[in-house]
């Protein structure tokens, strides 16, 4: 029983990064129609904003330590930095600690800029193409920005750890009756399911409950009629490009405490987070955001000992799986309309 | 006005004439890449010699090749007889003079391995082919490593493996014309467990995680039976994918068993990822059977261990080589490299430069590049100076046989490169073993070819 409390737990964060990069793909697609396949590359923007905002917090100048040497037997140049003089060693110190919170703020103007640039300089000519030139476009694109982002920070993963007060681990067994030890959870997977909830039900509220939302849904349902009434439905589908492109960097932003950042991260989300896409439903957001949870839990689950022994190799299937599975019984995913994708 | 009469049928006839031209001299089986010379493949014509550098430019493992690229650039300046020398001062060979290789200047192609076998195949084949190149040597995986020595096999040229650690590459793939300095699996379980027992008892119960593929099965092959023959039980062994990037749907079960050790058979990122997520779920301050949680690396790249960060303080591990050694050999290439480049080398670095002047060496003591001459130099071949002490190039296997250093995770680094910290230099004798051990059992090194 624990097992299977700690797996689920453990799909919830998984599934919250697949929700919110699937919830994305899918407002673009939804609006603009464009199969964005550098959506990944955007989540991996994100994370490298906040090693961004790290490495500039940590900027530093050099004190010769006469006491020390360094590997080539000369004095030994450490590094202090500038934020350091500014506020004193504890409070600099704690301000670079915090430095993945921060960059929430730092991230979002940026990936704002992002969004709006892709879409008004390289996206918006390819409209009326093909999906399969939409597709080769945006892959090239993601490419591009994977090698920048490489030639600038290396291959390597880069560590952005989370607060000290976020570091622990949680012991969840205690609070249901299970022994210590059992049960144990990182308190920054907690955070980033509860940040990823918020972003998504901020999305939800924005398009259900604003005018701008309203006028959105309605583009989506019938750009045609909604622009006859003359309406600049382009200008609010590059707004809400620009807000898909905020909400994977968010995503990005906040996950380099669980995994190191690297280059490629982009690419480990992205074909998963189509298979969420086409699992809940083209076109459909709710269904995103199910079909993310869904699938990161039965992720979790196909990893346990138990099920690998039993079904070896599943592990690295069982989404595939679960999507063919899906498909043949409900051709348009969990929660597809009729009509999106079917002229 | 002048007038051109270019047709789209002109070009395309014009493009395959051209492309067919341009691909004749890629035709060529193994047999033919040594037509038209002395005896063997791309013997040496004028006064330069090519040697291919074959490491990972792209993909996960860039900066890794970057660093071993680095130190190939130098191996071939101090053989041209620039810089001050590095490593060739303290070489106990002192074949070599600092005027190139047999008197010809030294000249280097690179290609990319992409840490793929099929892209390092390509590439080793291009540099062999197009470039003339008479050594290919690099890498930064056991699969590539495998492929490529096979490759040179085939095509009478020698191969000097760069960073490889899984056993088959000098075990059941080992090859006449492949040769590796870097330490092997076997030996990291042999240097490890005593350092183990010392520090954690021999009453323990270990949980494998390990990468699928040949170098996670040899390294847990030889770590499992390194710890068993010291009183270890395993109790848990998962092969996780080698995409995975996150590990807590792996790391969570061992919460649930009894083991009190977990053992990351992972490199490079995945080491990153799951020595992370190990300890997020607070592995390490757990205590179980009474005893704290602990957790083993068996292969430590400084490289790597950069990513994770603090997590990897206290943590033991071992390494083919690190820049804090002091002797002579090791000085001089820190001193030649830091000064250059401005950083101390990595394990990789070292090797890779290690490989070349070994290359070179053997060349000048056989005084021809003739490939089956090399073997015959390097096979038995006892040397000093380059950094691990005295150490032997095992003819049975062409393996190099040397001291380990067994290495754990510094507390207090003063630095960003100052991430490890030596515990104990594993004597050669401790880490040696027979060459038909059954954890290399299988190969056979077969003839040398020439390529003639």
């Amino acid at each position: 029983m624990d097992a299977i409390l700690l797996q689920i737990l453990n799909g919830l964060d998984k599934g919250s990064a697949y929700a919110l990069i699937a919830l994305g793909l899918t407002l673009i697609f939804g609006t603009l129609g464009v199969v964005n396949f550098a959506h990944g590359a955007l989540f991996m923007l994100g994370a490298f904003c906040a090693v961004t905002l790290n490495n500039i917090l940590s900027l530093s100048h050099e004190v010769i330590d006469e006491t020390q040497t360094d590997f080539l037997g000369n004095p030994l140049r450490v590094e202090v930095p500038y934020i350091y003089d500014w506020f004193g060693p504890e409070v600099g110190a704690s301000i670079i600690e915090w430095s993945v919170p921060l960059a929430i703020l730092f991230s979002i103007p940026i990936m704002i800029a992002v969004g709006f640039i892709m879409e008004r300089g390289l996206i918006k000519h390819f409209y009326k193409r093909p999906h399969a030139d939409q597709i080769l476009v945006t892959f090239g694109l993601a490419i591009v920005l994977q090698e920048i982002i490489k030639y600038f920070y290396g291959a390597n993963p880069i560590p952005t750890p989370a607060p000290p007060a976020f570091t622990g681990s949680f012991d969840f067994g205690t609070l249901l009756g299970f022994e210590p030890g059992t049960i144990i959870y990182p308190y920054w997977r907690l955070v980033y399911f509860f940040f990823a909830m918020i972003i998504i039900a901020g999305v939800f509220a924005f398009l259900q409950f604003t005018t701008f939302g309203m006028v959105v849904r309605a583009g989506m349902a019938d750009r045609e009629t909604v622009g006859l009434l003359g309406i600049n439905i382009d200008k609010r589908f590059t707004i809400m490009f620009a807000i898909a492109a905020c909400v994977a960097g968010l995503a990005g932003v906040m996950y380099t405490p669980i995994n190191s950042p690297n280059y490629h991260m982009g690419m480990d989300f992205l074909v998963l987070s189509f298979v969420v896409v086409v699992v809940g439903g083209m076109g459909s957001l709710p269904g995103a955001v199910l079909a993310g949870f869904l699938l990161g839990i039965l992720e979790s689950f196909a990893s346990m000992r138990q099920v690998v022994d039993l079904l070896p190799g599943i592990n690295q299937i069982i989404i595939y799986l679960v999507a063919i599975i899906i498909l043949l019984t409900r051709p348009r995913g969990l929660m597809g309309r009729k009509g999106v994708m079917e002229d | 006005m002048s007038k051109t009469n270019v047709t789209r049928r002109g070009v395309l006839k014009t493009g395959a004439v051209a492309g067919a031209g341009l691909a004749v001299p890629t035709i060529f089986d193994g047999q033919a890449w040594a037509d038209g010379h002395t005896g063997f493949t791309n013997a040496p014509e004028g006064g330069s010699v090519t040697l291919g550098f074959n490491v990972p430019q792209t993909g996960p493992y860039a900066d890794e090749g970057a660093d071993e690229l680095r130190a190939y650039e130098l191996a071939v300046e101090h053989l041209n007889g620039g810089g001050d020398g590095g490593m060739m001062k303290t070489f106990s060979s002192q074949a070599l003079q600092g005027n190139g290789i047999l008197g010809k200047k030294v000249e280097y192609v690179t290609g990319d391995t992409q840490t793929k076998s099929d892209a390092a195949r390509a590439s080793a084949k291009s540099m062999i082919e197009k470039d003339g190149a008479i050594m290919i040597t690099g890498g930064s995986s056991s699969g590539v490593a495998v492929a490529v020595q096979a490759l040179c096999q085939e095509a009478g040229v020698i191969f000097m493996a760069g960073l490889t650690h899984s056993n088959d590459t000098t075990g059941k793939d080992r090859r006449r014309n492949g040769f590796r300095h870097f330490f092997n699996s076997y030996m990291s379980g042999a240097a490890l467990a005593p350092i183990l027992a010392n520090n954690y008892g021999t009453d323990r119960k270990a949980y494998h995680l390990t990468a699928d593929y040949n170098w996670g099965y040899t390294t847990e092959e030889a770590v499992r039976s390194s710890t068993e023959a010291m009183g270890w039980e395993t109790v848990g062994q998962v092969l996780t994918p080698l995409t995975q990037t996150d590990f807590s749907s792996y790391i969570t079960p061992v919460l649930q068993s009894d083991a009190d050790v977990l053992v990351l058979n992972h490199y490079g990122g995945n080491m990153v990822n799951s020595l992370t997520n190990a300890v997020q779920f607070g592995l390490r301050d757990r205590v179980v059977n009474g005893k704290n949680f602990e957790i083993i690396v068996p292969l430590y790249s400084r490289l790597m261990a950069k990513g994770a960060g603090a997590n990897v303080k206290g943590i033991f591990g071992s390494t083919n080589w690190h820049w804090s050694l002091q002797d002579e050999g090791s000085k001089a290439f820190v001193q030649s490299f830091g000064t250059k480049y401005g950083f101390p080398p990595s394990q990789a670095a070292h090797t890779c430069y290690v490989q070349t002047m070994l290359y070179a060496d053997a060349v000048e003591r056989a005084g021809s590049f003739n490939p089956c001459a090399v073997v015959e130099a390097l096979e038995g071949f006892e040397f000093d100076g380059l950094g691990n002490g005295p150490t032997l190039y095992r003819a049975e296997d062409h393996q190099c046989f040397k001291d380990v250093l067994v290495v754990k995770g510094k507390e207090n680094p003063t630095s960003e490169f100052d991430l490890l910290e030596i515990v104990e230099v594993t004597p050669a004798a401790q880490v040696t073993y027979a060459p038909d051990h059954p954890q290399f059992a299988g190969g056979q090194l077969g003839a040398c070819n020439p390529g003639a």
